[in-house]
């Protein structure tokens, strides 16, 4: 039998329940048959993402159509998690976008030096920030064509 | 189109080359040219027609000595079938030198081949989007991409 975790589309690792809620809503409102996780720290989206730890369970590391990476994670920060992803032949090819309230070239810098597919600042403003989340599932769930064979 | 607000042209530094674009087919160089200028973005561009031009202007070489690399473009999009040096060798140059690693491509090909595709995020590419045939979808996708990594996409100081 297939898990279910194996057709997981969206990786959301975000701790903010507020901002969880709002990216969840917004990549649910067009299209029901996407499936989203969401995870809340560093450490459990490393299990997730390499078959570890409680998610041990599933065959397969898995190729999500994207990750949104927050940078302030509790246990393993955002960095450190890309740094991993995309260091690993199994997860380095999934399109990963951090999408964080940090501004700082020095994140931005760290980010794209690790092989960040995107970078994208969350606004302040809730319209703004919807508008931003919307931006970011037409790009890249229509958009972009991530490799099958990630 | 989600976000509909005019590109805030008034805000990029006038003597920067926003856009890079390698493409071959007149066809659809004058379409993305079309939408280009359509936004605003006149001046804001540079067109150049085969790989190893844009390797030239990209690394500030031969004909473009003068153009530095410090006129680091915020998105390069990057046809994959190109006469003489073809995309994925570009691709591939452009993501190993520490000097140009870090500029976002975008590989916009007709290919939907899987081997294509997945030698593109082998070599790192930002991400990858298929011409649609219809050039009205195509223009689209174009000012899709545009303002997407013009107004939502940062990249490190420059």
């Amino acid at each position: 039998m297939k898990n279910q975790n194996d057709t997981v589309d969206i990786v959301i690792i975000e701790d903010d329940p507020n901002d969880a809620e709002l990216i969840t809503r917004v990549f649910r409102k067009h299209n029901l048959a996407n499936k989203i996780i969401l995870l809340e720290d560093g450490a459990e989206a490393l299990d997730f993402l390499f078959a570890e730890g409680k998610y041990a369970q599933n065959s397969t590391v898995l190729s999500p159509k994207v990750v949104l990476l927050d940078l302030k994670l509790p246990k393993v920060n955002g960095i450190e998690v890309l740094q991993r992803i995309k260091s690993d032949e199994r997860t380095k090819n999934i399109p990963v976008v951090v999408l964080t309230s940090s501004s700082e070239d020095r994140d931005i810098k760290a980010a794209y030096d690790l092989g960040v597919n995107s970078y994208v600042t969350k606004p302040i403003k809730f319209d703004d920030f919807a508008q931003v989340v919307s931006e970011l599932r037409l790009y890249w769930l229509l958009l972009n064509k991530p490799s099958e064979s990630a | 189109m989600i976000i509909n607000e005019p590109i805030p042209v008034e805000k990029l530094d006038p003597d920067q080359i926003e856009i890079v674009i390698v493409e071959d087919s007149s066809k659809v160089a004058e379409l993305i040219l079309r939408v280009v200028r359509r936004l605003n973005l006149a001046g804001r561009y540079i067109l150049i027609k085969d790989g190893g031009e844009a390797l030239d202007y990209l690394f500030a070489q031969t004909n473009y000595v003068n153009a530095a690399v410090r006129r680091t473009p915020r998105v390069v999009f990057l046809d994959l079938k190109l006469p003489g040096i073809d995309g994925l060798e570009v691709l591939r140059r452009v993501k190993l030198d520490e000097r140009t690693k870090n500029l976002p491509v975008v590989v916009l090909s007709s290919s939907i081949q899987e081997n294509d595709i997945k030698t593109a995020y082998d070599l790192g590419v930002n991400s990858y989007v298929t011409k649609p045939n219809q050039s009205e979808e195509l223009s689209s996708v174009v000012e899709e991409l545009v303002r997407y990594w013009l107004l939502l996409n940062k990249m490190p100081a420059r």
